[in-house]
């Protein structure tokens, strides 16, 4: 199943961080999936977070206010 | 408590290193690597249990506690005691106020939130009781927690509505109190532990260089500058002495973690406590890349008044510590 994955953040230094391991995670794992990324910050509201970076995957806000592991990524993608 | 420490740093600057104990090189770096060690190592127990209770007070439990109680006056206390246990991240700032300003808290609390957040977070403090001690880190949470209960409070009197942007009136017009209940996490201690462990770390690694640099400057200082060098210009008595503090803090935010230790030398050099508070809090609380970001949310006017009364806050307590000790 194709994933989508959008990360919401408005461009701080952790966001980025999180683009790369989700990058990471989607290449070395050859997983099926469109990234985006979420900047502006009435879009990033709809979703109802209030830290960022976040990460939702297929709709669902899975992980706020941090970066996690690469394998808490993959996990949240199986 | 750190004894040992002290014990390893002087055997092995002055037996493995075999430097003279009376050069002041030799003093500088003794005093180097004992406070350097000792203050990573606070540094990290502290963030490392904030880590643990803030996992317990996640940012939408707290919205969800002050959006839906009926809390009679506390809440500008309630928020700004729960600014101390969130974790701040400027880049959260605007999602934070839109998500308060959306379930209906008022602006004012709203602002205890934002005032106490950034001023007393988990790496000040841990760099504090490092630094100052546990008598002066106490002094310093209670005093960022009254200063952003009363900051909040002035900003409610002065019905600063008006000077929103024109999207979050709307988010302000829309907005409803929570009813829905959160949905809590459900993890044992024992599953949360390796990322709150994980995250201190991360925060560590994050702040370390600057630590370590400013612990380093102000290790030469130590040796260098003689003892009450400043009380013969920062004196009690000068009332310009704390304004001007606070106000050259306020744009050193990027670096607070290296101000610090750089101001504990200068207090122990005769500088006043209060003057030195109202300048840590400047460089903590108030941060000009902060402000740029609320742009999104607040027109200049309301930044200007917002920054306003916490500096004017701020400069008052300086003076109440400058006459209390």
């Amino acid at each position: 199943m194709k994933h989508s994955i959008q990360i919401l953040g408005t461009g701080c230094p952790k966001c980025q961080k999180l683009t790369n391991v989700v990058k990471d995670v989607v290449d070395q794992n050859q997983i099926d999936a469109t990234i985006e990324k979420v900047e502006d910050i009435a879009e990033i509201m709809k979703f109802n977070v209030m830290m960022t970076p976040a990460l939702v995957v297929d709709g669902n806000v899975v992980l706020k206010g941090r970066v996690p592991s690469n394998e808490e990524v993959l996990a949240t993608l199986q | 408590m750190f004894d040992w420490l002290e014990h390893m740093a002087q055997w092995l600057v002055y037996h493995v290193f075999g430097m003279n104990p009376e050069d002041h090189l030799a003093k500088a770096l003794d005093f180097f690597i004992y406070d350097s060690i000792k203050i990573l190592l606070l540094l990290f127990t502290v963030v490392f249990l904030m880590g643990i209770i803030n996992s317990y007070f996640p940012i939408d439990r707290v919205k969800n506690y002050l959006s839906r109680n009926k809390l009679y006056g506390t809440e500008y206390f309630m928020a700004s005691l729960f600014g101390v246990v969130t974790p701040f991240c400027s880049c959260s700032s605007v999602p934070l106020f839109i998500g308060f300003v959306r379930g209906g808290i008022p602006l004012g609390v709203t602002f205890a939130f934002l005032v106490t957040s950034p001023l007393v977070n988990e790496v000040a403090i841990g760099l504090f009781v490092g630094l100052f001690g546990v008598k002066t880190t106490i002094l310093y949470v209670l005093s960022g927690v009254l200063l952003g209960t009363i900051s909040g409070l002035i900003l409610q009197r002065l019905k600063l509505e008006k000077f929103l942007t024109p999207w979050v009136k709307e988010v302000l017009a829309n907005a409803q109190r929570d009813q829905e209940r959160f949905e809590e996490e459900k993890q044992s201690f024992k599953q949360r532990l390796p990322i709150i462990w994980d995250e201190a770390l991360k925060i560590l690694k994050g702040v370390l260089p600057y630590v370590i640099i400013g612990i380093a400057i102000g290790g030469l200082m130590h040796g260098y500058i003689p003892e009450g060098f400043f009380e013969k210009y920062m004196a009690k008595d000068n009332l310009f002495a704390v304004p001007i503090a606070t106000i050259l803090a306020v744009p050193m935010y990027s670096n607070a973690s290296g101000i610090l230790p750089i101001v504990q030398v200068l207090v122990d050099k005769g500088i006043p406590l209060g003057t030195a508070i109202a300048f840590m809090m400047g460089v903590v609380g108030l941060s000009l890349p902060e402000a740029m970001l609320l742009k999104k949310v607040m027109t200049i006017k309301l930044i200007g008044i917002f920054f306003g009364v916490v500096m004017l806050c701020i400069i008052v307590s300086g003076y109440l510590f400058n006459i209390i000790f």
